[in-house]
């Protein structure tokens, strides 16, 4: 994620003059030069260090994103030649608000799984862009994750399985004119959030049968503090379950990276054997639930790149005007 | 006039009903309604509601509620009063039946919030406000009772803590009603430390907009079916109205209009204020509640907050209010209000209130349209 990070009171202080609760402490925002696609190379070495692949053999870059640089030429390519994977790749950009990089993740595991690839590249990464004055200006923030998917004897954790829960809910949602996306307020929580990730893990668990005190860890996709935690609680799972994971007090909502960036914390810390739930949602509505279990090759890759608690230290605060300045908010022609 | 009586209620659960539109909940509680009065055909509907057409772009609800809840081609009109619009549709309803016009007749409020975003549905609600010298100087409900509420604390020497028991008291009887939008008991410190909307109104100062429907079957003594459930009479029905902008009233802390509406169904029903034995009054805000419970002779004028420090107001007081949960913890559905009120004094008088059951021969409702522009008031008895 990027260094830059908007202290929500700062938020409070332009809009609200310093009333009202705050949904998390500060959150991410990129710098000038930064975009999903620099972001998603950053992410994408990370990864090829951890995973010890070479670029060559990765025969998909697939790029999640509800802020794709544009809206018709694609993200992943940038991201695949940049990293040295191409011409003999699939590249692909997808889209599902939230859930934009879960779903090529899903999909990366199908297409490795299917033995079409060895090495399937998939990456959730975004610049959300908030409307000032909008009370999701306090947590729309930047940042993501890659994930490699091979076989399972190169495998730092394995996938036991995945369930999906989608529906058509419109609780937040931009047409290609707008520059803002709209959102139905209190509709977008349990109509949308809680009903997906509750009925996809539901689902999982069932399919799996597992309980909730099965898991060392669960992820959920954090828009704020608050939903995770009620999530989990929803579900069966503890505090402490979550608490790894659960960045977005510290980070934002960083959109399609948001449960991937929760499950990287989690991976920089766990133990060989320790099972892991994935959850994420993405608004229109769906969410994708995985149940990983980490295996022994963990230890060693751990330290191979900068864990999300290093992006998360590496911090510079800064206020609102550098804030509108970074992410473009004033007209200058 | 003929006596009228309601051998009916019906109610559906008020809250956020994401799946369930305008006409399915009106259809609900009309069908429980008639189901509850044993009653298959009425000769009237009225309807109560305020923002149908800003929320839901619904208009002309008498024939098509009508039309829906498949009770025919029949006399169908909405009435409108702001947030006392339910109340209205009884009005009106009771006049049909007292004068000899009607036999049979069917009352229901009806209001869904949730289609609309926030932000849209307060901008609406603000039209129960004067929309030139208020609404457009950039009042909004809350507001103006924000307004209301400082000047109080400030002639009455109270602190905010003062109207914590309006709170506590709606929460711990929404608690045992099934059809309230809260279930859960509040805390006095819970109100301390409540987050404001318009200070000194805090989130536990102000009721929540929601969605609900609820409905009445009237008729007049010679029509009493033999299966109908212990009818109650209506003996009291009286109108009033006051400024609509706060700033023109006589006296902005003295809710002229419920003094007006209680004294003339005080009349009516050949009653004074310690014969009534529970009180369904319009807590859209705690304010309003304080003085109503001064201006229809409950506690003197700037001892609200008093009467309900000492215990008054609960279900073991002198005037039990919000026995139901009232509209800070059962909801405001606006329109749907007045009648789920007195659907829920129906209920105590029938003796089927449960945990939250008052020993009372008499049961009051009062309604206000905004910030008391208008109150409608009702006396009803088994």
């Amino acid at each position: 994620m990027p260094r830059y990070r908007l202290p929500a009171s700062e938020v409070r202080r332009v809009w609200r003059e310093g009333h009202g609760g705050l949904p998390v402490e500060e959150k991410s925002v990129p710098g000038l030069d930064e975009d999903t696609a620099t972001m998603a190379i950053e992410a994408a070495r990370n990864a090829l260090a951890r995973g010890q692949v070479s670029p060559t053999d990765l025969r998909a870059v697939w790029v999640g994103s509800e802020s794709h640089p544009y809206a018709v030429k694609p993200t992943s390519t940038i991201v695949a030649e940049a990293i040295g994977a191409t011409p003999e790749v699939s590249a692909a950009d997808w889209e599902f608000a939230c859930k934009a990089g879960t779903e090529a993740l899903q999909a990366a595991f199908a297409l490795v799984g299917s033995q079409m690839a060895d090495y399937a590249m998939a990456i959730g990464m975004d610049t959300a862009q908030a409307r000032p004055a909008d009370a999701l200006e306090y947590t729309a923030a930047a940042g993501g994750a890659a994930f490699i998917v091979g076989p399972l004897d190169q495998s730092l954790a394995y996938l036991e399985g995945s369930c999906s829960f989608a529906t058509d809910t419109p609780d937040f949602f931009r047409r290609a004119y707008q520059h803002y996306p709209e959102h139905g307020g209190r509709f977008t929580g349990q109509p949308a959030y809680f009903k997906h990730i509750t009925n996809a893990v539901r689902a999982l668990l069932e399919e799996l049968g597992h309980q909730p005190a099965d898991f060392a860890a669960a992820v959920f996709h954090q828009p704020n503090a608050k939903f995770p935690q009620r999530a989990a609680k929803m579900l069966g799972f503890s505090p402490a379950q979550i608490e790894t994971g659960l960045l977005s007090p510290v980070i934002g909502n960083t959109y399609a990276g948001s449960s991937m960036l929760g499950l990287t914390a989690v991976l920089d810390e766990a133990k060989p054997g320790d099972r892991v739930l994935l959850a994420s949602f993405g608004s229109g509505a769906g969410s994708d639930a995985f149940s990983f279990v980490v295996t022994d090759r963990i230890q060693g890759r751990q330290r191979q790149a900068p864990t999300t608690q290093a992006y998360i230290a590496r911090r510079k605060p800064i206020d609102y005007a550098i804030y509108a300045r970074h992410r473009k908010k004033l007209l200058v022609r | 006039m003929r006596e009228v009586h309601i051998i009916g209620i019906g109610q559906t659960r008020a809250g956020e009903q994401w799946e369930r539109s305008f006409r399915d909940l009106a259809v609900e509680a009309i069908q429980a309604a008639l189901q509850d009065a044993n009653v298959a055909e009425v000769d009237a509907l009225y309807v109560g509601n305020m923002l149908s057409g800003e929320l839901v772009a619904q208009q002309h609800l008498g024939a098509l509620l009508a039309d829906w809840s498949g009770i025919g081609t029949i006399e169908a009109l909405r009435v409108e009063a702001a947030d006392a619009s339910g109340a209205a549709a009884l009005r009106m309803g009771y006049l049909a039946v007292a004068s000899g016009a009607q036999e049979m007749v069917l009352v229901c409020g009806v209001e869904k919030t949730t289609d609309a975003d926030d932000a849209w549905t307060k901008a609406a609600w603000a039209s129960a406000l004067d929309a030139e010298y208020e609404a457009a100087q950039g009042l909004s409900m809350p507001a103006a009772a924000g307004l209301i509420m400082r000047r109080y604390m400030h002639e009455v020497k109270v602190e905010r803590e003062a109207f914590a028991p309006f709170a506590v008291t709606a929460h711990a009887n929404g608690a045992n009603n099934p059809y309230a939008m809260y279930q859960r008991p509040i805390s006095a410190g819970a109100y301390a430390k409540a987050a404001m909307v318009a200070d000194p109104v805090s989130v536990f100062d102000v009721a929540p907009l929601c969605d609900g429907a609820a409905a009445l079957v009237l008729c007049p003594s010679d029509r009493f079916s033999d299966r109908a459930t212990k009818p109650i009479r209506i003996a009291a029905s009286a109108v009033a109205t006051d400024r609509v902008a706060v700033h023109s009233r006589r006296d902005p802390l003295f809710l002229q209009s419920a003094y007006l509406s209680a004294r003339q169904a005080y009349n009516q029903a050949g009653v004074q204020p310690h014969d009534i034995g529970l009180f369904e009054l319009h807590d859209a805000f705690s304010i309003l509640a304080v003085l109503s419970l001064e201006a229809c002779g409950f506690a003197e004028r700037g001892q609200g907050t008093k009467l309900a420090q000492e215990g008054a107001i609960g279900l073991q007081g002198r005037i039990p209010i919000s026995t139901m949960g009232g509209l800070k913890a059962r909801g405001h559905p606006i329109g749907a209000t007045g009648i789920y009120q007195i659907a829920e004094v129906v209920t105590q008088l029938r003796g089927e209130a449960g945990a939250n059951q008052v020993d009372a021969r008499l049961g009051m409702t009062q309604s206000l349209g905004g910030t008391g522009g208008t109150a409608i008031t009702h006396i009803l008895h088994p």
